[in-house]
């Protein structure tokens, strides 16, 4: 009888501490109704806090990064509008929502210069982030065309052809890989793939700095994530499913092929986005390989420098930038749109894991 | 008994339809074992990446240097072994060969505050705790003694800077050429020559040389790549990911536990949906770029909160950190709360024990081993994680080591991307040096992961 739970609300005894203090069993007359523990509500409270810290971090991150954007859209002034002015007298509310209203015209037409313009040059008024997102794109796109194939390659193998000691054998190596920080990967492909390129292709054809190496490195650093996202998804497919297919008469391979795969598709999908995502945000390979300077123009050869949105913001942001300045203001309109860039693909993809698993649950 | 006539039909006999059926069978089965060859090239393809880029460090951070000095150690210390030398003796020699440079020393490798204000600021403040000789506290540095500047170093600096500071200011080691591993085991002959042609003569010395040695693991920076080394970084990171666990784990794991313990609530009911609220924002915030966490360190930390973080400091710096792992830790830390079966916690309710009682007596000490190994990945993350340092601006060049949670800082990846990114042959090579000391770093963190998780294991099935 000795149970906390019993601790009756009758009792002269002291209460039980709710830290396992025990009490003692000479109660006679004992309530087994619920009562208040008010040391465990505290520590629920205090859980529950921990719980809301990541809630207040995506709202730091949101308002953070919309209240300098829009401070930068807006020719870098703070806004004007103050119901205080009105209160006070000293203009009236006409006023007020006129000025208002010229400031969100600014900061549309500076939205869309920036979504639409070709030069990058936030001093002397050219914020157009296209040479940034063309580079962006550009890395991103040769990580893929090397993580795609070879991370979907690596899942095939591990999880339809390895035994199961090879593959114990196997995916150290892949963990390996994921588990290199990136600043390394940084150096390799400065001081091993660029080099490589520029023997393959010329040196007057290839600069030192280009966005090919760290495209290519890029994928090799994305590689893991995709191998191993896409061997949860073919793992996921049913036995019954390759049984099927092997009655019909089907090799492994038009298993794989025409079976495996199509079941697998949606988190083969999820898997391939949450790569582009992750290279879009990778910030030290590029910053190390891939240029210091946004594009002059936009273009399609990856074999020349080019500085993408998260080479930009590291390097801008190196020296001591004085606060409030358009160089720091500018920091944060571009990490918006890089924000919204990779939320946008990460929930496509969520979206679409979550579909595959309910198809076979 | 009957026997059964044997018949084996000819070739001619077979249906036309099932020689095209075996040709095509043939050629199915190839193209079956051709892609497997592909898909296992893949992963030939992934370990050949990982070989190259650990052969690619080693391979710059070992090799042959031409080495020169302005004073030859020899001259100062049997065998030129400087470590086996006294503070005063190190001491005495920077006085001898650099007097006027005194108070740049002292200013560099003793005094944490800002630069500008050094000359003007009197010693007493400007040292604080700091051992001064007699009737030096009110001065400025302008004007105590040679003397008194001396032993104003000698009872301050520890001795492996006293060292570091004689190696970089007197005997002042130049490398005139550097070569890479394969170079100087391949091309030795050529090495030589070149040596011999053209350095022999300056009284240059030529040797092996590997970049990851003592000095440069207790070296500070400097902009002479040859006595340039990683202790403050190294010291930097230590304080940065020691305080960001310190922040994170606790809320992880309290944050874990809320999410996968506190599940008795109604559907459709407030607390449940935030539940829901928040295990949907921790997956996307795991997904968010790590440099969108600088630029909220940035605002938030470095310049909002300035009065308490001191601005571009190690409390800014893992604080930033601590956002960033926080969803890796709480993933694994519910993860491995959602390991423990659920028989356990009946049987502890059984009992009569209380929520709180049955998570801190039976669920938490079940689930440490696999809470523990997330924190330690989460920890080799923040170790490795460049991004968001820099845009909180991590110094790139300091030469005191942190005194405390308002220092200024720097971490090993920082300075791994700084001497990258120069020109000088010599500095990646410091910097592939500086990236094998992460690297082991890393290997030791995830070593003592499994360690840890083995013996915790072996412990709860004992």
């Amino acid at each position: 009888m000795a149970s906390p739970y019993e601790a009756g609300r009758e009792t002269s005894q002291p209460q039980v501490s709710g830290d396992g203090a025990v009490v003692t069993a000479s109660q006679t007359t004992q309530s087994l109704t619920k009562h208040a523990r008010p040391f465990e509500a505290f520590v629920r409270l205090l859980l529950t806090i921990c719980g809301l810290i990541s809630i207040l971090t995506t709202i730091g991150i949101v308002l953070v990064l919309l209240s300098q954007a829009l401070t930068f859209f807006n020719n870098n002034q703070p806004f004007t509008f103050n119901l205080d002015n009105v209160f006070n007298g000293t203009i009236t509310l006409q006023q007020a929502l006129e000025a208002l209203l010229a400031e969100i015209g600014v900061v549309i037409s500076n939205v869309w210069a920036f979504l639409t313009g070709t030069k990058w040059q936030p001093q002397t008024g050219e914020i157009g982030f296209l040479p940034l997102l063309n580079a962006t794109l550009l890395t991103s796109f040769w990580a893929i065309v090397v993580a795609l194939p070879l991370g979907l390659g690596a899942a095939i193998y591990l999880s339809e052809y390895a035994a199961a000691g090879t593959r114990d054998r196997l995916k150290p190596v892949l963990e390996i890989l994921a588990g290199i920080p990136t600043v390394t990967y940084g150096f390799f492909a400065l001081t091993f793939m660029t080099p490589i390129l520029r023997g393959v292709f010329g040196t007057d054809n290839v600069q030192v700095y280009n966005m090919l190496s760290a495209g290519l490195v890029m994928g090799i650093m994305i590689l893991p994530t995709i191998a191993s996202m896409s061997e949860d998804a073919l793992s996921a497919v049913p036995r019954s499913l390759r049984e099927a297919s092997y009655g019909l008469g089907a090799t492994k391979f038009e298993t794989i092929g025409k079976v495996i795969l199509p079941a697998a598709l949606s988190g083969l999908t999820a898997a391939t986005l949450v790569g582009i995502s992750r290279a879009i945000g990778e910030t030290m390979i590029v910053a190390l390989a891939a240029g210091a300077n946004p594009l002059p123009a936009l273009t399609l050869n990856p074999l020349q420098p080019g500085e993408t949105i998260t080479g930009h913001i590291a390097r801008i942001s190196g020296g001591d930038l004085p606060y409030g300045s358009i160089n720091y203001n500018s920091l944060f309109a571009l990490g918006l749109a890089l924000f919204l860039f990779t939320l946008i693909i990460n929930l496509i993809s969520q979206r679409v894991s979550k579909r595959f698993r309910e198809v076979y649950q | 008994m009957t026997s059964v006539p044997s018949y084996t039909p000819s070739t001619s006999e077979l249906l036309a339809d099932e020689a095209a059926f075996k040709r095509s069978l043939r050629n199915r089965h190839l193209r079956g074992t051709l892609w497997k060859r592909f898909f296992q090239l893949s992963l030939v393809v992934a370990f050949a990446a990982l070989i190259a880029l650990f052969f690619n460090v080693v391979n710059a951070a070992l090799g042959y240097v031409v080495e020169d000095y302005a004073v030859n150690p020899t001259l100062l210390a049997v065998d030129g072994q400087l470590e086996t030398l006294s503070s005063a003796e190190l001491v005495t020699y920077l006085v001898e060969y650099r007097e006027n440079r005194l108070p740049v020393f002292i200013r560099d490798y003793l005094y944490p505050g800002d630069p500008a204000l050094f000359t003007s600021t009197p010693l007493g403040q400007a040292l604080p705790g700091a051992t001064l000789p007699e009737g030096t506290a009110d001065l400025t540095v302008r004007d105590v003694t040679t003397e008194q500047m001396a032993q104003i170093l000698e009872s301050n600096a520890t001795q492996s800077t006293l060292v570091a500071l004689v190696k970089e200011q007197v005997v002042q080691p130049v490398f005139l050429a550097t070569y890479s591993m394969t170079e100087s085991l391949f091309g030795y002959d050529a090495i030589y020559e070149n040596w011999e042609a053209n350095y022999k003569d300056l009284g240059a010395i030529l040797k092996w040389y590997s970049w990851v040695n003592l000095d440069f693991l207790t070296s500070p920076a400097s902009s002479n790549p040859a006595v340039a080394g990683i202790n403050v970084a190294l010291l930097g990171t230590i304080w940065v990911v020691f305080a960001t666990i310190c922040i994170a784990f606790p809320i992880g794991v309290g944050a874990a536990i809320y999410l996968q313990e506190y599940t008795d609530l109604k559907p459709g009911s407030f607390g449940a949906r935030l539940s829901n609220i928040i295990e949907t924002n921790i997956r996307n915030l795991a997904g968010v770029p790590s440099i969108i966490y600088g630029l909220l360190g940035l605002a938030v930390f470095v310049r909002l909160l300035v009065d308490i973080t001191g601005g571009r400091t190690i409390w800014s710096a893992s604080l930033t950190m601590a956002l960033l792992i926080l969803p890796v830790i709480i993933i694994n830390a519910q993860e491995a709360l959602r390991a423990v079966p659920s028989s356990l916690r009946e049987a502890s309710y059984g009992m009569g024990a209380t929520k709180l009682q049955t998570i801190r007596k039976v669920v938490l000490p079940s689930a440490l081993p696999g809470v523990l190994t997330g924190t330690i990945l989460a920890m080799s993350r923040a170790v490795g994680e460049t991004a968001p340092l820099i845009i909180i601006g991590a110094s790139t060049f300091i030469l005191t080591a942190p005194t405390g949670m308002q220092s200024k800082f720097t971490v090993l990846p920082i300075t791994i991307y700084n001497w990258t990114s120069r020109p000088q042959q010599e500095f990646r090579d410091a910097a592939a040096a500086a990236i094998i000391v992460l690297l082991v770093i890393l290997l030791l963190l995830n070593a003592t992961a499994i360690i840890l998780r083995q013996r915790a294991r072996r412990r709860l099935t004992a």
